[in-house]
């Protein structure tokens, strides 16, 4: 039986374009964009051809563009990078005019339902006392208000940093409304040298890059994630766009690669790749009918499954991506409904992260308002660009009977 | 789902044992809460034997669950179950979470609350069954 795969912001499949691209790459091209001899020289040349066309997809110059080895990286460079740099710009001024400041530690803002590669950030340099951090809390639809995020705003903010699309839920952040807010704060501030007392603005948008605008000046970004596993690239590749004249300190060091900004020998297949992946998504009118078509899809999905009693959707509808499906199921426990769905042969995920080592009921649900209990019979269904109507009737053929067994087995009636 | 949970838990999960419930039941007892995630409910009927040497002895003569909660929390109920179905309530309660762990195979170590539950579960029906024929002869006097 033929496997349905519903859970595409996990991961997905490698595009048959893009490996074919990637494999000279293994086996004849093999060589380190470093070395000065032609198989080098070969090598440099696919990296940069790689970020060029991704510079045109995020409308910046190719110095703008670090490779990583993913989305956690770039997440953590960019928290890390800002913060740490900041600290040693204010230490440096501070010996220059030889006075002590008080209370001169760096402020984030974030919002408690980012990624945990942003958040973990947070907390750890929170912990380390290098600075402070604001959490802002979505509203009930899972969107953060641009007027909550204002208000977060302190004499000591540098960095705020609020993903593009929730992974959990799909709502969509108003980070170009952000961006021009942060932008307005700026001009307020009268900056004199542009990396001290300015407030930097990072997003990111890993779950986003399929469907959304990701123009960096549109957007108002200074900082933005992107990983190419989840548009069709391979695993292990990722990048950080960082505006021209931003400065970061640089977490892996140990070499002069990504302009000094991210030692290692350059993972040259899998930027290949990232680059070939980003080459098919930047095919503007194609990506406009796949978002038309599949947002048909999840709506079907979703409206057949709010037919299943004591089920609600998680996340506003509006503010929401085209391949997200996150909805409760009162009496039903998450985990149960995904091995029953994989007995199925359908893939989906769980917002109750039940399944892994952590119990605690999802943070993104909780931050939205939901009680726990409503949290444990969460299931998220991401669509993606191999994903049929027959598919999706799969689905909703067999879910009300998943649920209705196991509310059959459960003792709360 | 094979990595995450032994053949045994996924065949317990798809065939539930003594699952349902006992209208009329000896003893009740319910463990864990929406909250957390797990709940689980277990009754028994206690039914007296007499034994070799002519004593009584109380043994669980049927059990069935009802479970909310995750694979591992569906199939530890499961097994406890059969664990100590037809035997007497003593040995019964010297049921183990150590032991259900045990039967249930490999699991994620965050699930072993599943079987604590379970083990729970027994020892808290025979209790409500105990404590409500201690109830009876109290009246009874």
């Amino acid at each position: 039986m033929k496997k349905i795969y519903l859970d595409h912001a996990a991961t997905t499949l490698v595009d048959d374009n893009v490996l074919k691209k990637m494999l000279p790459y293994f086996s004849d091209k093999f060589g380190n964009p470093s070395s000065i001899h032609g198989l080098g020289q070969e090598a440099r040349f696919a990296v940069d051809e790689a970020r060029r066309k991704i510079a045109e997809f995020l409308n910046c110059k190719t110095e703008e563009i670090i490779f990583t080895s993913g989305g956690s990286e770039s997440d953590n460079l960019a928290i890390r990078g800002i913060i740490e740099n900041q600290i040693s710009k204010i230490k440096m001024q501070n010996d220059r005019v030889k006075i002590e400041k008080e209370n001169q530690k760096p402020h984030i803002i974030t919002s408690v339902f980012e990624h945990h590669a942003v958040l973990q950030s947070v907390k750890e340099l929170e912990e380390e006392g290098k600075i402070e951090a604001t959490y802002v809390k979505p509203n009930r639809d899972g969107i953060i208000e641009v007027a909550d995020v204002e208000a977060a705003i302190k004499k000591n903010t540098v960095l705020v940093s609020i993903m593009y699309v929730n992974n959990e839920i799909g709502t969509v952040q108003p980070i170009r409304e952000i961006g021009k807010m942060i932008e307005k704060q700026n001009q307020k501030s009268k900056i004199k040298d542009q990396n001290i007392g300015r407030i930097f603005f990072h997003t990111d948008a890993v779950q986003a890059a399929e469907y959304f605008e990701m123009n960096v000046d549109y957007l108002h970004v200074d900082l933005l994630t992107l990983s190419a596993h989840k548009i069709y690239g391979p695993k292990g590749v990722g990048l950080l766009y960082l505006r021209d004249g931003v400065e970061i300190k640089q977490q892996i060091v140990g070499g002069g690669q990504e302009y000094k900004k991210r030692a290692g020998t350059e993972n040259v297949a899998g930027i290949v790749g990232f680059g070939k992946a980003v080459e098919i998504l930047n095919n503007k009118s194609k990506i406009i009918n796949n978002k038309n078509g599949i947002e048909n899809l999840r709506n079907g999905l979703i409206d057949g499954l709010l037919k299943i009693p004591n089920s609600f959707l998680n996340g506003s509808r509006e503010f929401r991506s085209p391949a997200n499906v996150n909805i409760s199921f009162l009496n039903a426990e998450g985990e149960s409904i995904l091995l029953n769905l994989d007995m199925e042969n359908i893939a989906a995920s769980t917002g109750s992260a039940c399944t892994s080592g952590s119990l605690e009921p999802s943070h993104v649900l909780i931050s939205m308002g939901l009680h726990p209990e409503q949290c444990h019979g969460s299931i998220r269904f991401t669509l993606g660009r191999s994903t049929t109507k027959a598919e999706i009737g799969k689905v909703l053929e067999v879910m009300p009977k998943i649920v209705e067994k196991l509310r059959n087995m459960s003792p709360m009636k | 789902m094979e990595n995450l949970y032994s053949e045994k838990i996924m065949e317990h999960f798809r065939n539930p044992r003594n699952l349902g419930e006992i209208k009329g039941a000896d003893g009740v007892g319910t463990v864990g809460n929406p909250n957390c995630g797990d709940v689980m409910r277990i009754f028994i009927k206690v039914v007296s034997r007499k034994l070799v040497s002519g004593k009584p002895e109380e043994y669980i003569s049927d059990i069935k669950f009802q479970t909310l909660g995750c694979g591992a929390a569906i199939a530890s109920s499961s097994i406890a179950t059969e664990l100590v179905k037809g035997k007497s309530l003593e040995e019964a309660l010297k049921l183990t979470s150590k032991q259900i762990a045990a039967e249930m195979g490999k699991f994620p170590p965050a699930k072993y609350h599943c079987s604590i539950l379970a083990e729970e579960g027994v020892r808290k029906a025979i209790k409500d069954y105990r404590k409500k024929i201690k109830q009876l002869k109290i009246l009874k006097k």
